[in-house]
């Protein structure tokens, strides 16, 4: 940039400059206002729910095609078919072992007491009996909330996910841990798989896989498989230098340096990838409810879609139990990994060890054999309580806080929401296209403008502009109450330890979470509305925005801000002056990421109202004849995701070399 | 002198005898085509500073030759940045050299395939590193074991010569312990022990004790001549610490930006620098400690009464300074019946006082 040569005589320079950008975007902004009054309403491409594009029938017609060929092209024949029936098999397999009546027995081969006793065995052996005890008492819970079933469905669409994960997953990353060069070949491609709003693959893999637990699975495994490997890559390249250099010095080959020193080294780092994988797959096997994934998802999103609050509730928090025992337990198992097991005397943990897995063994027998072992006796109890309990909860909120939520409603609706869709989805959509590129060279750079160029482009031929500028409004409200949350929580609990060690864990518990049942309560307090779909997105998206300006703020070395303290700072000149002004790459990054967890959640967001792409996508699930819709809406989210983030990206590059031109 | 009766006198190291490794014209350049550096006598001429804006390039070892006797330690030395880590490191090619000759018993390493150089460091070499490299997971004798486990040896033989060199390096009773139990200068007790476990030839230390209190690596060093005494192995040292280098150090090579400086004996850095930086470097060296009568000693004259007591030319001042002021005539110094030379109350005094010697 011209500023790096600047010298000290033309420093005047600096403050014009500076002014002209802002200065441009404003003037660039008021002459679309004045432009949006003359043209408003004009060319907005506007397409009616039931309308089709040559495009959209096109894809059906490919839809079609592919359906009919599914039987004879050779492609499917030898690959897409064959892995659609491995995937089919395994799936049944495990189901059969615990959800579902197999092998011409009336119920799966393991009844409740048998999958609780393993369960607890191996959360015990791996991990510890703390750990072990909530196992079991979280799978108890399944049973007495009648959901056993559907625990074990969604159990073993998850198993079978991880499995296939793992099994590439690991030794990927293993592979891209020892090799530069595959290193640099697979990064830009988990990039993409993880930039990608998660739900919008599940259309083209149908049209591939069918609808059904295979491409259930097979969606699930591709958004767990990423952090297998990268975080298997990650724990074997920050092994420290030493001890692999002292293993070659004694003359390792390589197989050793790996078994030796590399693999045991990163031993705990890659249990953690295997936590992260289990968790990612648990999420998206409750999303993959959209395409007939069996389990627990389905019931919340039948229960949605009759806005049944208490059944959804039930399933909710089966869902999030699930969630919490597979997380404490296997991150009970990466802390022993790394410590050894150490309490107890090897002889006996060895005769403990045969003397529990016999119990095991013997709970398994039983349940195998008898009927009250084997299905949940008079379940559904409890679960008839959490329902009605909560749909008198909903009620009660709807009564009384009715004038509060509806306030809160309306006021972001009316002050924010309303006006910004109207002047986005009712310019002209040359107008508007113009806008997005101008703004992306203004604020970042020329390759930005005209990746938005082809972004534009693209969005116009989907046939969607005017959904997709809706879908834009609601993603850049909702960012921007992402923004806030982050920047007021964040800053609070990077500047106070009690803050943070208070609400972090609140914010690590609501990631685990699967993103589907924050809906419930969202349904529960604001009815089905764009706003629902809105507080989806956020609550979905700020642990992550608050997470990273928290540990930005925290990373700010303690002397600067006793400088300010110093200097004599009040507490709000030392954040703006000084706290945020040095968290600005942490705060560019949390509304990067706040953007794409947002966009990530638009798919759902179309089940409580969001209308739009979500819509889009959600009816090409259920009715065949909007299949190419659905599908045109899903790439139209891509294609929005990928345009935002490079505009957000080159702005944050920008940024970041101004104060170096600064310095010099 | 105590510590010179199981070692070669220092200064002694005989010519004649066959070096154990000696490195002939041994490069390593860093940097995009970095064999083109040594080969061209134009680059190999260039300063550090130029060659990086000309080629890119940084030349870690320049041109570097020396010889290593069997049984003695040899100090490379040098500043941080100076290219003795990745000299030592050339020597096994933990870092594959650009150019030169490292010959090993009669074998130019460099010319070794993989598998031979993988004998080489399971059998004839081991390593002490300055930030031990221990596993974390490993107990003390499964570390100790390490090195013979790679080369395949049995887990009964492994905790039989583990116990042994763990007993050696006086640790025993932490064999149990893992790494994080114990404190620094333990941990490279452990270092140690697994260097010597598998009875290598040649022991290579890369500033082993940098990361030791003074107290505790004066400790270590003293454990490592103890060592030497006991088991003669041929050891190369790099350190940074001059103290460390004349203690320890039959011989001393002094690396300046990839260059050999000088290489000589403890007394002959100090007594004869070779330049600037060398006499510099030495400066401040309390010389008694290290100068021997041959560097103070000076011609008999006429009016010298020569019948004093009877030295060698090999004794350390410090220890001289004591028969030469108790002498009321100066102190002959003799070598095999020879008269070198004689030393009076002066010469002691001007290097115990401190003055430079000649001055």
């Amino acid at each position: 940039m011209a500023t790096t040569t600047m010298t000290g005589s033309s420093t005047r320079t600096t403050p014009r400059r500076r002014i002209t950008k802002p200065l441009a975007v404003v003037a660039l902004l008021a002459l679309w206002l004045v432009a949006w009054t003359l043209l408003r309403g004009q060319d907005m491409l506007e397409l009616p729910r039931a309308t089709l594009t040559d495009l959209h029938h096109w894809l059906n017609d490919v839809n079609d095609s592919v359906g009919a060929s599914r039987n004879s092209s050779p492609i499917f024949l030898y690959f897409f078919n064959e892995i659609r029936a491995v995937m089919d098999a395994l799936v049944t397999f495990v189901q059969g072992f615990i959800a579902q009546p197999a092998y011409g027995r009336p119920v799966p081969v393991l009844g409740w007491l048998g999958v609780v006793a393993l369960v607890s065995y191996a959360s015990w052996a791996f991990a510890n009996w703390r750990v072990a005890l909530l196992a079991a008492g979280g799978f108890t819970l399944f049973g007495l909330q009648g959901l056993w079933q559907e625990s074990m469905d969604t159990l073993a669409l998850t198993l079978v996910a991880v499995f296939v994960s793992l099994l590439f997953g690991i030794p990927l990353g293993i592979l891209a841990g020892v090799s530069d060069r595959f290193h640099r070949l697979i990064t830009p491609v988990l990039d993409l798989m993880q930039t990608m709003p998660t739900f919008v693959y599940l259309a083209p893999l149908t049209l591939v896989f069918l609808i059904g637990p295979a491409s259930a699975t097979i969606a699930t495994l591709i958004y767990a498989m990423p952090p297998a490997i990268r975080i298997t890559a990650h724990g074997i390249r920050s092994v420290p230098a030493p001890p692999v250099e002292a293993t070659d010095s004694f003359g390792a080959t390589r197989r050793q340096r790996l078994t030796k020193a590399l693999l045991p080294l990163s031993k705990r780092t890659i249990v953690l990838g295997v936590n992260q994988t289990i968790m990612a797959a648990l999420a998206m096997v409750t999303v993959a409810a959209l395409i007939d994934a069996p389990g627990l998802g389905k019931t919340v999103i039948k229960a949605l879609q009759t806005t049944d609050v208490g059944t959804a509730f039930n399933a909710g928090v089966a869902i999030v139990v699930m969630a919490i025992v597979l997380d404490r337990v296997t991150t009970a198992a990466s802390v022993r990994a790394e410590q050894g097991g150490g309490e107890l005397n090897p002889r006996i943990r060895r005769l403990l060890l045969a003397g529990f897995g016999l119990v095991a063994a013997v709970c398994s027998y039983l349940s195998y054999t008898y009927l009250w072992a084997s299905e949940f006796p008079d379940g559904g109890q409890l679960g008839e309580y959490l329902s009605q309990g909560a749909t008198t909860v909903t009620t009660w909120a709807q009564h009384n806080l009715a004038d509060l939520t509806a306030a809160v409603k309306e006021g972001v609706t009316i002050a924010l929401l309303n006006p910004l869709e109207a002047l986005l989805a009712e310019s002209p959509w040359w107008l508007m296209g113009a806008v997005i590129v101008l703004l992306a060279a203004l604020i970042g750079n020329l390759r930005a403008a005209a990746v938005a160029a082809v972004c534009v482009g693209l969005l116009v031929g989907s046939g969607l502009w005017n959904a997709s500028m809706v879908t834009l409004a609601m993603t850049l409200v909702a960012t921007l109450l992402v923004v806030t949350l982050g920047v007021v929580v964040g800053v609070w609990m990077g500047r106070s330890s009690r803050a943070d060690r208070i609400i972090r864990p609140v914010l690590d518990a609501g990631q685990t979470m699967p993103a589907f049942v924050y809906l419930i309560p969202v349904v529960a307090l604001f009815s089905v509305s764009r706003f629902s779909a809105i507080v989806a997105g956020v609550v979905y998206a700020a642990p992550v925005a608050i997470k990273i300006v928290a540990d930005g703020v925290r990373a700010i070395p303690e002397s600067t801000v006793e400088a300010a303290t110093a200097a004599g700072s009040n507490t709000w000149q030392t954040i703006t002056k000084v706290q945020l002004p040095m968290a600005r790459q942490s705060l560019l990054l949390a509304t990067n990421q706040g953007l794409i967890y947002v966009l990530s959640m638009v798919v759902i967001g179309g089940l409580v109202g969001a209308g739009a792409l979500g819509y889009e996508v959600v009816a090409g699930f259920s009715q065949g004849q909007l299949y190419g819709k659905g599908l045109a809406a899903g790439v139209a989210i891509v294609v929005l995701g990928i345009m935002l983030d490079r505009i957000a990206r080159a702005a944050a590059q920008r940024s970041d070399r101004a104060p170096s031109a600064n310095q010099t | 002198m105590s510590t010179d009766t199981a070692v070669q006198p220092r200064g002694q190291v005989n010519d004649h005898q066959t070096p154990v490794i000696s490195v002939r014209n041994l490069w390593k350049v860093f940097g995009p085509n970095a064999e083109r550096v040594p080969d061209s006598a134009e680059l190999a001429a260039l300063s550090r500073r130029e060659l990086r804006e000309r080629a890119r390039c940084t030349a870690a070892v320049r041109e570097v030759s020396f010889d290593v006797a069997p049984g003695e330690v040899f100090v490379v030395m040098g500043l941080s940045g100076s290219g003795k880590s990745t000299l030592v490191r050339c020597l096994t090619r933990l870092i594959e050299p650009t150019a030169g000759e490292v010959v090993f018993e009669g074998e130019d390493i460099l010319r070794a395939d993989k598998k031979r150089l993988r004998e080489l460091r399971r059998r004839k070499f081991s390593m002490v590193f300055q930030h031990f490299g221990l596993l974390p997971y490993r107990t003390v004798v499964d570390n100790v074991g390490y090195g013979l486990e790679i080369r395949g040896a049995g887990r009964a033989e492994r905790i039989r010569r583990a116990t042994e060199v763990i007993d050696l390096v006086g640790l025993d009773g932490y064999e149990n312990s893992y790494p994080d139990q114990l404190s620094g200068g333990m941990q490279q007790r452990v270092g140690l022990a697994r260097a010597l476990a598998g009875d290598p030839d040649v022991l290579f230390f890369d500033e082993p004790f940098s990361a030791l209190d003074p107290l505790i690596r004066r400790d270590m060093q003293n454990e490592v001549i103890r060592l030497h005494r006991q088991v003669g192995k041929t050891m190369v040292f790099i350190t940074h610490d001059l103290s460390e280098a004349l203690k320890l150090g039959d011989r001393i090579l002094l690396m300046r930006d990839g260059n050999v400086v000088q290489a000589g004996t403890g007394d002959e850095l100090v007594g004869a620098p070779a330049d600037d930086y060398v006499r510099d470097f030495v400066q401040d060296v309390p010389r008694a400690d290290v100068l021997t009568l041959r560097w103070i000693m000076r011609p008999a004259r006429d009016s010298d009464q020569l019948d004093g007591p009877e030295l060698g030319p090999g004794v350390i001042v410090r220890d001289a300074v004591r028969p030469v002021l108790a002498a009321d005539r100066p102190v002959r110094v003799v070598e095999n019946g020879e008269l070198l030379g004689v030393v009076g109350h002066a010469e002691v005094l001007d290097i115990v006082a401190g003055n430079q010697a000649g001055a």
